[in-house]
Parts: C-alpha cells; sequence; structure tokens
C-alpha cells in the first residue's frame, strides 16, 4: 500500500490576473453577441407560376374558395368557404367554425386525420392583415388535440391579388 | 503639501467563487449561442399560429423575403421596392442556374417572413414576384404559440 507522504504543502501563489482578463473578455464576448431567437415554424406552400399550370383534370375536384373580406382598418370582415359564411359568435371564432367544417368535410372522404386532396383557393382582399391569413391557413391545414397534430388540407394557393 | 504614504499591503481576496461563477456564465452563453445566420429582422413581426411548425430538416437552398408592417420589402437586411425585389430574384435564380449542379429552382424554398400587420396584396405580389423567377416551393413563417384553441368535436 502506498502511503501519503505527510507535510508537503507548499502553497502556491498563481497569477490569476491574466485569466480572469481572458475569461472577462469571453463573457464579454457572448454576453454581446447573444441573440434570443424565438421559436419559428413553417407552413409549406407549392406555388407554380399560374401561367404554366395544365388545365385542371377532370378527375380532380375543384378547389374550395375562401373569401377573406377587409374592413377599412385591414380587419376580417367576413370569412366565406364558397357560399357558406362563417362569423363570430358566442360559440367560438369563424376560424374555429371553419376548421370545424372543413374537419368535417375531411372526414367524409377518408378516415380522421387524413390530409386531404382537395385544394383551397385563398381569396383575400388586398388589405387585410397579413395575420388573417395565417389564421385561415392555421384553420384549414390542420389541428392538434391532446397534444398531437392532425393535418386536414395543405393544399393551399392564392387567388391573383387585385388593387382596388 | 501632501505626502503619500507608501503603504504597500496586498490585498489578497479569494478569488475561486467568482472565478466559477464566472466560468458557468461562459458555460450558459457558449451553450446558448446560435451562429446560423437567423435572418430575423427587428422591424418583422411574425403573425401567430399554433401551428407553425419548424423545419425537420434544414432547407437546402433558403433564401428569406421579409416584409415589414409598413408593407416595404426587406430583402438582404436593406429594404427594397419591389421592382428592385424583382430584378434581385432573378439575379438570384440566374446564380443558381448558373451555378448548373443539381439544384433547381423548384427546390430552392422561399422563406416569406411577413409582418403580421402588413397588407396581403402586398405579400401576394411578393409571391408573384418569386413566381417570375421561377420559384414555387415557399415558407410562410408563424411564430409558434402554445395551443389555445377550442378543438371542435
Amino acid at each position: 500500500m502506498k502511503i501519503r507522504k505527510p507535510g508537503r504543502s507548499q502553497k502556491i501563489d498563481l497569477d490569476m490576473t491574466s485569466m480572469i482578463d481572458i475569461v472577462f473578455q469571453l463573457l464579454i464576448f457572448f454576453i454581446m453577441t447573444f441573440k434570443i431567437v424565438l421559436p419559428e415554424g413553417d407552413f409549406n406552400v407549392r406555388m407554380p407560376t399560374p401561367s404554366n399550370q395544365t388545365e385542371t383534370p377532370p378527375d380532380q375536384i375543384p378547389a374550395l374558395t375562401l373569401h377573406m373580406t377587409a374592413d377599412a382598418d385591414g380587419l376580417l370582415a367576413s370569412l366565406k368557404l364558397g357560399e357558406r359564411p362563417f362569423t363570430d359568435d358566442a360559440n367560438g371564432s369563424a376560424f374555429d367554425k371553419l376548421r370545424g367544417h372543413i374537419i368535417g368535410l375531411v372526414n367524409d372522404e377518408g378516415g380522421p386525420g387524413t390530409a386531404s386532396e382537395q385544394e383551397v383557393e385563398l381569396d383575400c382582399d388586398y388589405d387585410l392583415q397579413y395575420q388573417h391569413v395565417i389564421e385561415a391557413i392555421t384553420a384549414i391545414s390542420g389541428y392538434i388535440k391532446n397534444g398531437q397534430r392532425y393535418k386536414l388540407i395543405e393544399r393551399i394557393r392564392f387567388s391573383p391579388a387585385k388593387e382596388k | 503639501m501632501r505626502v503619500k504614504k507608501n503603504r504597500k499591503e496586498m490585498a489578497e481576496g479569494d478569488m475561486t467563487p467568482m472565478i466559477d461563477m464566472v466560468f458557468q456564465l461562459i458555460a450558459f452563453f457558449m451553450v446558448l449561442i446560435n451562429f446560423t445566420d437567423v435572418e430575423q429582422d427587428d422591424r418583422v413581426q411574425l403573425p401567430l399560429s399554433e401551428l407553425a411548425k419548424p423545419p425537420e430538416v434544414a432547407y437546402e437552398e433558403p433564401i428569406t423575403l421579409q416584409m415589414t408592417g409598413d408593407s416595404e420589402v426587406v430583402f438582404s437586411g436593406e429594404l427594397i421596392s419591389m421592382d428592385e425585389l424583382k430584378l434581385a430574384l432573378k439575379r438570384e435564380a440566374q446564380i443558381i442556374r448558373a451555378a448548373g449542379d443539381d439544384t433547381q429552382l423548384s427546390d430552392v424554398t422561399v422563406i416569406i417572413r411577413a409582418d403580421k400587420g402588413a397588407r396581403t396584396g402586398k405579400v401576394q405580389e411578393m409571391i408573384e414576384a418569386s413566381q417570375e423567377a421561377e420559384f414555387e416551393t415557399f415558407a410562410l413563417r408563424g411564430q409558434q404559440t402554445e395551443v389555445k384553441m377550442r378543438t371542435t368535436e
């Protein structure tokens, strides 16, 4: 067994100054370059140029059109899917109801949670605030229930913009 | 005249706890630092959405177009007009085409970061400008929020 040699405690004085200098420099560097990055996510949309788009094949379901009009402030004035209007009331917002309707539509075709082949065309007023477009896309493209993500309709395109 | 007292006395504090803390801080900031150049602009406040999901794999060829709340286009950090954007995108497309290799214009993802108050028509013009330059894959970017909606049964 090795026996430790006792009593050899020589205090070594290290000069910490230079190390602390460097360490503080590093600290300042990292603090300065620190940037809080907020979590961001995407909606992926494929939109080929309308001009070279081929004619809709006859077997394809015609696209649903979601009409969104804006009031003078750019806020949402009305929301219509085809001819069916959705409005805010005590039972929920217009977008919640739109989502409910879409869930109904998609469930008729396949099981719950299946992404539909259906396409939705967004026809928005020029002055509508972009926030409402994202809300509409959120309502159309899916929902989260019990932490699980279900897809609804993911094929989305815009009608050509028309300046008033 | 005052005479300075020559009192040289080295005060020796214990540096150890301070150095510990400083190293902790450095480690914290080092871990959190993020060198990937995320194009985030203070002028753009993204719309909120609970379904916006971060891309699982990074886009191969992203091009970021941003739009401020006043519907002005920001491209590579600079405010430009819609016509300039069209030119810039065409140039971008030419560069990708000239590079030859297997990247195709349809593989390029155009990330649209538009402010929530931006006019939709302007955002659409931005998309049309990219379509003119033959880009066709888009990612509409939103800021993630907690799930707040009532799910309809």
